[in-house]
Protein backbone atom coordinates (compact mmCIF):
# COMPACT_ATOMS: atom_id res chain seq x y z
CA UNK A 1 0.00 0.00 0.00
CA UNK A 2 1.65 3.21 -0.87
CA UNK A 3 1.10 6.01 1.40
CA UNK A 4 -1.36 8.52 0.51
CA UNK A 5 0.89 11.80 1.18
CA UNK A 6 3.61 10.48 -1.69
CA UNK A 7 0.59 10.65 -3.71
CA UNK A 8 -1.16 13.64 -3.49
CA UNK A 9 2.88 14.75 -3.34
CA UNK A 10 3.43 13.47 -6.69
CA UNK A 11 0.10 14.85 -7.86
CA UNK A 12 1.04 18.35 -6.74
CA UNK A 13 4.25 18.43 -8.07
CA UNK A 14 2.94 17.32 -11.84
CA UNK A 15 0.08 19.73 -11.28
CA UNK A 16 2.84 23.01 -10.48
CA UNK A 17 4.72 21.47 -13.13
CA UNK A 18 1.70 21.92 -15.70
CA UNK A 19 1.16 25.86 -14.07
CA UNK A 20 4.89 26.67 -14.79
CA UNK A 21 4.33 25.46 -18.50
CA UNK A 22 1.02 27.04 -19.07
CA UNK A 23 2.91 30.60 -17.82
CA UNK A 24 6.58 30.05 -19.41
CA UNK A 25 5.89 28.52 -22.29
CA UNK A 26 4.10 31.02 -25.76
CA UNK A 27 3.75 28.12 -27.88
CA UNK A 28 -0.03 27.36 -27.94
CA UNK A 29 0.46 23.74 -28.81
CA UNK A 30 2.89 23.66 -25.25
CA UNK A 31 0.54 24.92 -23.41
CA UNK A 32 -2.07 22.29 -24.06
CA UNK A 33 0.25 19.69 -23.24
CA UNK A 34 0.76 21.95 -20.02
CA UNK A 35 -3.35 21.75 -19.66
CA UNK A 36 -2.95 18.24 -20.20
CA UNK A 37 -0.54 17.33 -17.37
CA UNK A 38 -2.36 19.77 -14.92
CA UNK A 39 -5.75 17.40 -15.76
CA UNK A 40 -3.57 14.04 -15.22
CA UNK A 41 -2.40 15.35 -11.99
CA UNK A 42 -6.27 15.97 -10.71
CA UNK A 43 -6.41 12.18 -12.11
CA UNK A 44 -3.61 11.03 -10.08
CA UNK A 45 -5.23 12.58 -6.80
CA UNK A 46 -8.92 11.53 -7.92
CA UNK A 47 -7.44 8.07 -8.10
CA UNK A 48 -5.30 8.02 -5.13
CA UNK A 49 -7.53 8.91 -2.74
CA UNK A 50 -10.30 6.07 -4.32
CA UNK A 51 -7.32 4.17 -3.58
CA UNK A 52 -6.99 4.87 0.41
CA UNK A 53 -10.88 5.28 0.53
CA UNK A 54 -11.55 1.60 -0.78
CA UNK A 55 -14.00 3.34 -3.52
CA UNK A 56 -14.47 3.12 -6.89
CA UNK A 57 -16.20 6.62 -7.53
CA UNK A 58 -12.80 8.34 -7.55
CA UNK A 59 -12.04 6.11 -10.42
CA UNK A 60 -15.47 6.93 -12.24
CA UNK A 61 -14.24 10.05 -11.81
CA UNK A 62 -11.03 10.41 -13.88
CA UNK A 63 -12.59 8.18 -16.71
CA UNK A 64 -15.47 11.48 -16.92
CA UNK A 65 -12.12 13.66 -16.75
CA UNK A 66 -10.55 11.56 -19.65
CA UNK A 67 -13.56 12.39 -21.62
CA UNK A 68 -13.81 15.84 -21.53
CA UNK A 69 -10.32 15.89 -21.83
CA UNK A 70 -10.54 13.84 -25.16
CA UNK A 71 -13.28 16.46 -26.59
CA UNK A 72 -10.80 19.67 -25.19
CA UNK A 73 -7.92 18.17 -26.86
CA UNK A 74 -10.12 17.56 -30.29
CA UNK A 75 -11.52 21.48 -30.27
CA UNK A 76 -8.50 23.48 -28.84
CA UNK A 77 -6.19 21.56 -31.97
CA UNK A 78 -8.64 22.53 -34.07
CA UNK A 79 -9.04 26.01 -32.93
CA UNK A 80 -5.02 26.41 -33.33
CA UNK A 81 -5.26 24.91 -36.69
CA UNK A 82 -7.83 27.47 -37.83
CA UNK A 83 -5.59 30.20 -35.63
CA UNK A 84 -2.70 28.76 -37.84
CA UNK A 85 -4.29 29.42 -41.20
CA UNK A 86 -5.19 33.00 -40.25
CA UNK A 87 -2.25 34.28 -38.71
CA UNK A 88 0.69 31.47 -39.92
CA UNK A 89 1.44 31.40 -36.04
CA UNK A 90 1.20 29.35 -33.42
CA UNK A 91 2.26 31.56 -30.79
CA UNK A 92 0.07 33.08 -28.15
CA UNK A 93 2.26 36.71 -27.99
CA UNK A 94 1.49 36.91 -31.53
CA UNK A 95 -2.45 36.43 -31.00
CA UNK A 96 -4.04 39.48 -29.33
CA UNK A 97 -6.65 40.52 -32.14
CA UNK A 98 -10.70 39.10 -31.40
CA UNK A 99 -10.93 40.23 -34.77
CA UNK A 100 -11.09 37.30 -37.55
CA UNK B 1 8.95 -3.73 -3.92
CA UNK B 2 6.28 -1.58 -4.05
CA UNK B 3 7.55 1.64 -2.98
CA UNK B 4 10.30 0.77 -5.47
CA UNK B 5 8.31 0.59 -8.17
CA UNK B 6 6.27 3.79 -7.05
CA UNK B 7 9.23 6.04 -7.02
CA UNK B 8 10.54 4.91 -10.29
CA UNK B 9 7.50 5.49 -12.14
CA UNK B 10 7.05 8.71 -9.86
CA UNK B 11 10.80 9.77 -10.79
CA UNK B 12 10.01 9.45 -14.26
CA UNK B 13 6.85 11.13 -14.03
CA UNK B 14 8.59 14.20 -12.89
CA UNK B 15 11.68 14.59 -15.53
CA UNK B 16 9.59 13.98 -18.16
CA UNK B 17 7.03 16.26 -17.13
CA UNK B 18 9.29 18.56 -16.52
CA UNK B 19 10.80 17.70 -20.28
CA UNK B 20 7.50 18.77 -21.72
CA UNK B 21 8.02 22.24 -20.09
CA UNK B 22 11.75 22.59 -21.20
CA UNK B 23 12.19 21.14 -24.33
CA UNK B 24 12.41 23.39 -27.01
CA UNK B 25 11.31 21.17 -30.26
CA UNK B 26 7.32 20.52 -29.43
CA UNK B 27 8.02 17.26 -31.53
CA UNK B 28 10.38 15.87 -28.42
CA UNK B 29 7.31 17.26 -25.86
CA UNK B 30 4.81 15.49 -26.81
CA UNK B 31 6.60 12.24 -27.17
CA UNK B 32 8.38 12.99 -23.56
CA UNK B 33 4.37 13.91 -22.65
CA UNK B 34 3.68 9.90 -23.97
CA UNK B 35 6.42 8.53 -21.77
CA UNK B 36 4.77 10.50 -18.79
CA UNK B 37 1.24 8.95 -19.39
CA UNK B 38 2.75 5.68 -19.62
CA UNK B 39 4.59 5.99 -16.49
CA UNK B 40 1.31 7.49 -14.90
CA UNK B 41 -0.50 4.25 -16.52
CA UNK B 42 2.28 2.09 -13.94
CA UNK B 43 1.45 4.31 -10.99
CA UNK B 44 -2.34 3.36 -11.72
CA UNK B 45 -1.65 -0.15 -11.96
CA UNK B 46 -0.19 -0.12 -8.10
CA UNK B 47 -3.11 1.49 -7.25
CA UNK B 48 -5.00 -1.52 -8.34
CA UNK B 49 -6.63 0.57 -10.80
CA UNK B 50 -6.20 -1.83 -14.14
CA UNK B 51 -8.96 -0.31 -15.94
CA UNK B 52 -7.77 3.19 -15.88
CA UNK B 53 -4.34 2.14 -16.31
CA UNK B 54 -5.20 0.76 -19.47
CA UNK B 55 -7.57 3.32 -20.48
CA UNK B 56 -4.62 5.95 -19.80
CA UNK B 57 -2.59 3.85 -22.17
CA UNK B 58 -5.04 3.83 -24.72
CA UNK B 59 -6.56 7.00 -24.72
CA UNK B 60 -4.19 9.11 -23.42
CA UNK B 61 -1.00 7.90 -24.84
CA UNK B 62 -2.60 6.39 -27.89
CA UNK B 63 -5.08 8.60 -28.77
CA UNK B 64 -4.79 12.00 -27.34
CA UNK B 65 -0.94 12.04 -28.66
CA UNK B 66 -1.51 10.78 -31.80
CA UNK B 67 -3.57 13.83 -32.29
CA UNK B 68 -0.74 16.30 -31.05
CA UNK B 69 1.62 14.91 -33.26
CA UNK B 70 -0.27 15.10 -36.04
CA UNK B 71 -1.35 18.81 -35.66
CA UNK B 72 2.28 19.64 -34.76
CA UNK B 73 3.47 17.86 -37.92
CA UNK B 74 0.40 19.41 -39.88
CA UNK B 75 1.62 23.11 -39.22
CA UNK B 76 5.32 22.27 -39.59
CA UNK B 77 6.67 23.60 -36.29
CA UNK B 78 10.51 24.67 -36.16
CA UNK B 79 12.17 25.21 -32.84
CA UNK B 80 10.50 27.92 -30.30
CA UNK B 81 12.62 30.94 -30.08
CA UNK B 82 11.84 32.45 -27.47
CA UNK B 83 14.62 35.06 -26.40
CA UNK B 84 14.59 38.48 -24.89
CA UNK B 85 14.18 40.50 -21.05
CA UNK B 86 10.30 40.45 -21.76
CA UNK B 87 10.22 36.10 -22.33
CA UNK B 88 13.17 36.13 -18.90
CA UNK B 89 11.15 38.29 -16.90
CA UNK B 90 8.48 35.99 -17.38
CA UNK B 91 10.23 32.65 -17.34
CA UNK B 92 11.11 33.97 -13.77
CA UNK B 93 7.55 35.28 -12.76
CA UNK B 94 6.52 31.47 -14.02
CA UNK B 95 8.87 29.06 -11.93
CA UNK B 96 8.56 31.39 -8.95
CA UNK B 97 4.31 30.98 -9.31
CA UNK B 98 5.13 27.40 -9.58
CA UNK B 99 7.36 27.24 -6.60
CA UNK B 100 4.85 28.90 -4.40
CA UNK B 101 1.95 26.48 -5.51
CA UNK B 102 4.02 23.42 -4.74
CA UNK B 103 5.29 25.31 -1.06
CA UNK B 104 1.79 25.93 -0.68
CA UNK B 105 0.81 21.92 -1.73
CA UNK B 106 3.19 21.30 1.18
CA UNK B 107 2.18 23.45 4.04
CA UNK B 108 -1.09 21.79 3.32
CA UNK B 109 0.13 18.49 3.62
CA UNK B 110 1.99 19.04 7.06
CA UNK B 111 -1.85 18.30 8.83
CA UNK B 112 -2.89 14.95 9.26
CA UNK B 113 -6.31 15.62 7.29
CA UNK B 114 -6.72 12.57 5.16
CA UNK B 115 -9.63 10.40 6.97
CA UNK B 116 -9.11 6.27 7.06
CA UNK B 117 -10.79 4.19 4.94
CA UNK B 118 -14.48 3.38 5.20
CA UNK B 119 -13.87 -0.65 4.79
CA UNK B 120 -10.72 -2.81 4.85
CA UNK B 121 -11.53 -4.44 1.28
CA UNK B 122 -10.91 -3.22 -1.38
CA UNK B 123 -13.59 -3.13 -3.91
CA UNK B 124 -13.27 -5.49 -6.82
CA UNK B 125 -10.39 -7.81 -5.62
CA UNK B 126 -13.04 -10.71 -5.78
CA UNK B 127 -13.82 -10.39 -9.75
CA UNK B 128 -11.71 -8.09 -11.12
CA UNK B 129 -11.07 -4.11 -11.27
CA UNK B 130 -12.77 -3.83 -14.95
CA UNK B 131 -16.12 -5.98 -13.46
CA UNK B 132 -16.52 -3.60 -10.45
CA UNK B 133 -15.94 0.06 -12.74
CA UNK B 134 -18.40 -1.11 -14.92
CA UNK B 135 -21.04 -2.38 -12.29
CA UNK B 136 -20.67 1.29 -11.34
CA UNK B 137 -21.13 2.92 -14.11
CA UNK B 138 -23.30 1.32 -15.49
CA UNK B 139 -25.61 1.60 -12.62
CA UNK B 140 -25.00 4.61 -10.52
CA UNK B 141 -23.10 6.46 -12.90
CA UNK B 142 -25.55 5.66 -16.43
CA UNK B 143 -27.36 9.36 -16.83
CA UNK B 144 -23.59 11.10 -16.28
CA UNK B 145 -22.45 8.25 -18.86
CA UNK B 146 -24.72 9.05 -21.77
CA UNK B 147 -24.56 13.04 -21.06
CA UNK B 148 -20.71 12.01 -21.78
CA UNK B 149 -21.64 10.99 -25.05
CA UNK B 150 -23.47 14.09 -25.88
CA UNK B 151 -20.19 15.74 -25.07
CA UNK B 152 -18.64 13.63 -27.48
CA UNK B 153 -20.79 14.06 -30.30
CA UNK B 154 -20.91 18.22 -29.34
CA UNK B 155 -17.31 17.86 -30.02
CA UNK B 156 -17.20 16.40 -32.94
CA UNK B 157 -19.73 18.73 -34.43
CA UNK B 158 -17.43 21.30 -32.95
CA UNK B 159 -14.12 20.27 -34.30
CA UNK B 160 -15.61 19.88 -38.25
CA UNK B 161 -17.61 23.17 -38.33
CA UNK B 162 -14.48 24.94 -36.95
CA UNK B 163 -11.51 23.14 -39.25
CA UNK B 164 -13.62 23.28 -42.05
CA UNK B 165 -12.97 27.05 -41.64
CA UNK B 166 -14.93 29.57 -43.77
CA UNK B 167 -13.93 29.04 -47.05
CA UNK B 168 -16.40 27.19 -48.71
CA UNK B 169 -19.44 30.23 -47.03
CA UNK B 170 -16.58 33.03 -48.19
CA UNK B 171 -16.93 31.08 -51.45
CA UNK B 172 -20.33 30.80 -51.56
CA UNK B 173 -20.60 34.91 -50.75
CA UNK B 174 -18.57 35.70 -53.59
Amino acid sequence: MIPLPWLVTLSAIVFAIGVVGVLVRRNALIIFMSVELMLNAANLAFVAFASHLRSLDGQIFVFFVMTVAAAEVAIGLAIIVHLFRLRETVFVDQIHLLKG
Amino acid sequence: MLAALFFGFAALLVVTSLMVVLHKNPVASALFLVLAFCSLAGIYLLLHAEFLGMVQIVVYAGAIMVLFLFVIMYLNLQHDVETGLQIAVRRGIGWLAGAALVLTGAALLRRGWALGPANDSVPGMESGNVAAVGRVLYSRYLFPFEITSILLLVAMVGVIVIARGRSRSARDGA
